[in-house]
């Protein structure tokens, strides 16, 4: 008999392999999607509860999880960009000048 | 009990697949494994009822978010990788530690719940709204009691769009 | 048992038998076709007029030897075929080839399935076959794949934003997302949605012929350019993949249109008890016909028009279809709220 509690569990432990994951790579793009799998950890809680209070609000709540996810990607990946093109790495202990 | 091997299945999955994320030294194999990610847990929310919004996670996630990904890894794909010295900064001893107090906090919630056990998830279903079917009832909510966040989400996207058009121009 | 288990087996079967012999026997049928429209005759010698040209073709694939280039990336190289083909196959599994008749005294559906968000499935679907091409040309470890990989994913993802506005229009028609129900709406209101909309479907034709990498849109794959593409450092099987699982989309796309566009397993005229002589041939003969119609106005464009160079098509995706898409959503919302 699977629980809201057995969802709870997958989420915390998906947001922590995504904690563990913007903490200790150092490549800036595997930072990035450590975060997308911090923001599925909240999606699978939401839809979970919604399904457990029988109750679509939860499903809407990560629809515009998901949207801000797509916006925060787009915006994160273009500074990325931008950023590689000044200083050629991706390594973020080398992005360490606010200004040059 | 179909369910629950669904359950544990599909979790392993998306756990596995996640460990192997942040764990592979080429970047384009760790986003392989993060569309595979995602794919398990619009699986795992197709399981919980919720078709309307698998649907969104494979479009939208899997098909549109990691492709933009798939371009920028290749668009800078160094000759070396990135970490390919020992950085003395790295911080793998938090990180460990970090999983380990996750761990001990999982099983003991674990073992909290298995002495007071929850009530079983039904699939997600209607609260005494006007409209059946989950697409009806998710477009109901988003379309009437939840229509500025809705508009605000759209300016976001817009202005999302712009931003990433403008850093991403050679020249402006 | 029998009924939840075994029939759904035997209907995934025969979908996915079927679907192989009609894309083996596509690539036979364009040669036949473009022979035609160029005045000569195609592929003759294979069997009676080239009836077996298609499975010289199989042969002379299988035993081609399969090289991987140097420094490729092994498991990403092998993967890129099966990931352009696995989409193209399961899209099927939505797809109404008929209504529910009674077969051996068994009430029987002709679809595998019928999902409540059957449209948005395929379109999901859809958007992960990118992957095939954009890993394809990745992992060749060459310069002009990576390029034509990456022109052909971004000409895809553009004409499917086109694509997906459009077939909103229809989902508006229609109040469903499911396949048969958009059928069935189209039996309720006594008409093909193609003359109701008959700018979604121009928008989704086009965005169709773009999608799957069809002439006139087929410059990422052209020989011509680019030294041919993504799949130039292909050979034998994995490039027969490739190539199924391009007649394999173009199939899935004119099924597709049929559905929305043209009442799927309706004939003409649908629900008039005047024309009632038109039931008396099968739905899914129906089905076959409106969908090869498609399939052979595809390989008709093909022979006829000239390729656009690539910033023309996506002059054509982003600034042409996309604000025909929107209108078209406006101006249907508009008139399905005044006729309420």
């Amino acid at each position: 008999m699977i629980t809201p509690t057995h969802y709870m569990m997958l989420s915390a432990a998906l947001f922590m392999i995504g904690v563990i994951g913007v903490m200790v790579r150092r490549n800036i793009i595997i930072i990035f999607m450590s975060i997308e799998l911090i923001l599925n950890a909240v999606n699978i809680n939401l839809i979970a509860f919604s399904a457990q209070l029988q109750n679509a609000v939860g499903q809407v709540f990560a629809i515009f999880v998901i949207a801000v996810a797509a916006a925060e990607a787009a915006v994160g990946l273009g500074i990325i960009l931008a950023f590689y093109r000044n200083k050629e790495t991706i390594n973020i202990d080398e992005m360490n000048l606010m200004r040059w | 009990m179909a369910e629950a091997i669904a359950f544990y299945f599909l979790s392993a999955c998306i756990l596995g697949f996640a460990v192997l994320v942040i764990t592979t030294r080429d970047t384009v194999h760790s986003v392989l494994f993060l569309v595979l990610d995602f794919l398990f847990v619009a699986a795992l929310y197709v399981l919980l009822g919720a078709q309307f919004v698998a649907a969104i996670q494979i479009l939208v996630y899997a098909g549109g978010i990691v492709v933009l990904y798939l371009f920028v890894v290749m668009l800078v794909n160094l000759k070396r990788p990135p970490e390919a010295h020992q950085d003395p900064h790295r911080r793998t001893g938090w990180g460990f530690a970090l999983s380990v107090a996750v761990l001990v906090e999982l099983a003991a919630v674990g073992a909290y719940s298995y002495a007071r056990p929850a009530s079983a998830l039904a699939a997600a279903g209607s609260a005494g709204m006007p409209v059946t079917g989950n697409t009806e009832q998710v477009g109901w909510l988003l379309y009437t009691s939840y229509l500025i966040p809705f508009e605000i989400a759209s300016m976001l996207l817009l202005v999302a769009m712009i931003g990433a058009i403008v850093l991403a121009k050679r020249e402006l | 048992m029998v009924d939840s288990v075994v029939i759904p087996l035997l209907k995934i079967v025969i979908v996915l038998n079927a679907t192989l012999v009609a894309v083996t026997y596509m690539v036979l049928l364009e040669r036949k076709v473009i022979a035609w429209a160029q005045s000569r005759l195609g592929p003759m010698r294979v069997g009676p007029y080239g009836i077996l040209q298609p499975i010289a073709d199989a042969v002379k694939l299988m035993i081609k030897e399969d090289i991987t280039p140097n420094r490729a990336d092994r498991w990403v190289f092998t993967a890129a075929p099966i990931i352009s083909m696995v989409p193209a196959l399961i899209v099927y599994a939505v797809i109404p080839f008929g209504p529910e008749i009674s077969l051996f005294g068994r009430k029987v559906s002709l679809y595998i399935t019928d999902i409540n968000v059957g449209l948005l499935y395929i379109v999901s679907v859809a958007s992960v076959g990118v992957y095939g091409i954009i890993l394809a040309g990745y992992a060749s470890n060459s310069k002009f794949p990576l390029l034509a990989s990456l022109r052909a994913s971004a000409q895809l993802i553009s004409y499917e934003v086109a694509v997906t506005l459009t077939l909103v229009s229809v989902i508006l028609m229609a109040g469903t997302l499911s396949m048969v129900g958009i059928v069935n709406a189209q039996y309720n209101q006594h008409v093909w949605f193609i003359f109701v909309q008959p700018i979604a479907f121009a928008l989704v034709l086009i965005g169709g012929l773009a999608e799957t990498n069809r002439a006139p849109f087929d410059l990422p794959e052209a020989e011509q350019e680019l030294t041919g593409g993504f799949h130039t450092e292909y050979s034998g099987m994995r490039f027969a993949l490739f190539f199924l699982a391009e007649y394999a989309n173009m199939i899935v796309v004119s099924s597709v249109v049929t559905t929305l566009f043209l009442g799927g397993w309706l004939p003409p005229f649908p629900n008039t008890p005047v024309l009632h002589a038109l039931y008396y041939v099968p739905s899914w003969i129906w089905f076959f016909l409106k969908s090869f119609a498609f399939l052979y106005f595809f390989i008709w464009v093909r022979a006829t028009l000239p390729r656009y160079r690539y910033d023309q098509l996506m002059r054509l995706g982003w600034k042409v279809l996309i604000p025909l898409a929107i209108a078209n959503l406006v101006v249907t919302g508009i008139v399905k709220v005044m006729l309420l």
